[in-house]
């Protein structure tokens, strides 16, 4: 493929994907402000943290269990961004070198410009793919986390419009591109039932943590994998569809 | 803790996780069971969250509107409607349901 047809493959990927997750910026900001932020602390998890799974797992424990589950809410968060430190090694080799280029390289690593940028088959595709994925969702999802927090200002309450509903069917959507084998539909369901258990025993927060382990029983001695140490790592692929959910990072992001 | 302090701490280990992985010399961390057990907790904890999410106010668990909004969303999501489109279609029938009175 010449390098102007990958240039071009790559741009559109990245705006599309880009342009989609940012739009669900509004539905964080909004959440944040009636989990009890205010509009600068929302608007600095973007700007910052910028990963959509684990600002909304901060936003999630602060807001059903409030300060007091505080180091809950840093764990969950931190745990969440451990995907983030995998995709980091595998892009690093289309960053190129130049420790300006890799801090900021770093700061746009997420599920989606992981994504598009593997799944560009020219390193100049995977270098426009990383760098414009990154880009268009730190300016748009940064624009919409502040018009969302606004607007959660003006409107109080949201769970009226539903917005609390949101919030799950966006961790849904996170995860429905990963469930693709029996390994890790077997870890959701345990998980899901693990973190059911423990809500009426355990202080907020730590019911996803606890449903972490998990993924660590299952992981470690690959139980219920279909070929042992065959897996390679790689972004869920879902991203790249236009026509499928482009997961935000949450991160996974796919946020 | 007050709100700031846990915003800054956890946006930084967040922000530090990522620039960590520039250090790392690839395939140190590319063994199949670390990149494994990696997307399994992503997984674990995304299906965590969703419990969390939608059946508990606090250390309660409870049925509401938001159950029915998930049902819509995993439709939804089986038949590859757009991310946007599924979150809206989630937002709006827990509001639906509210106003009707059917669901709290």
């Amino acid at each position: 493929m010449s390098d102007v047809a990958s240039r071009r493959d790559a741009r559109r990927a990245s705006l599309a994907v880009g342009l989609a997750v940012s739009a669900y910026g509004v539905s964080f900001g909004a959440l944040a402000v009636t989990a009890g932020l205010d509009v600068w602390q929302t608007c600095v998890l973007s700007l910052v943290m910028f990963s959509g799974g684990s600002q909304f797992a901060v936003i999630g424990v602060l807001a059903s269990g409030g300060t007091a589950a505080g180091p809950a809410a840093i764990a969950g968060a931190t745990l969440l961004g451990l995907r983030n430190t995998l995709y980091a090694v595998r892009v690093s080799p289309i960053v190129g070198p130049g420790w300006v280029k890799r801090l900021a390289a770093g700061h746009l690593t997420i599920d989606e410009s992981t994504a598009v940028a593997t799944a560009q088959p020219t390193l100049e595709g995977q270098r426009w793919g990383f760098w414009m994925t990154g880009l268009v969702i730190y300016v748009g999802w940064n624009l919409t986390t502040l018009a969302g927090a606004l607007l959660g200002d003006l409107l109080g309450d949201v769970s009226r419009f539903g917005l609390d509903a949101a919030a799950a069917a966006a961790f849904l959507g996170l995860v429905w591109p990963r469930l693709t084998a029996l390994q890790p539909v077997v870890v959701a369901v345990a998980a899901a039932v693990v973190a059911a258990v423990a809500i009426p025993v355990l202080p907020p927060g730590l019911p996803v943590l606890v449903a972490a382990l998990v993924a660590l029983v299952v992981g470690l001695p690959d139980l219920f994998g279909r070929r042992p140490g065959t897996e390679p790592l790689r972004a869920h692929d879902a991203a790249l569809d236009e026509h499928g959910p482009p997961a935000p990072d949450a991160g996974e992001a796919h946020r | 803790m007050t709100l700031w302090q846990i915003i800054l701490l956890a946006s930084i280990a967040v922000l530090a996780l990522k620039l960590v992985g520039y250090l790392v010399p690839p395939r140190v961390l590319e063994t199949p069971t670390a990149a494994r057990t990696a997307n399994l907790t992503t997984v674990a904890l995304l299906s965590a969250l969703i419990v969390v999410q939608t059946v508990s106010v606090g250390q309660q668990l409870t049925l509401d509107a938001r159950l029915p909004a998930l049902v819509v969303a995993a439709g939804l999501l089986a038949v590859r409607a757009p991310f946007i489109l599924v979150i809206v279609a989630a937002a709006a029938s827990a509001a639906l349901l509210r106003m009707l009175g059917w669901a709290a």
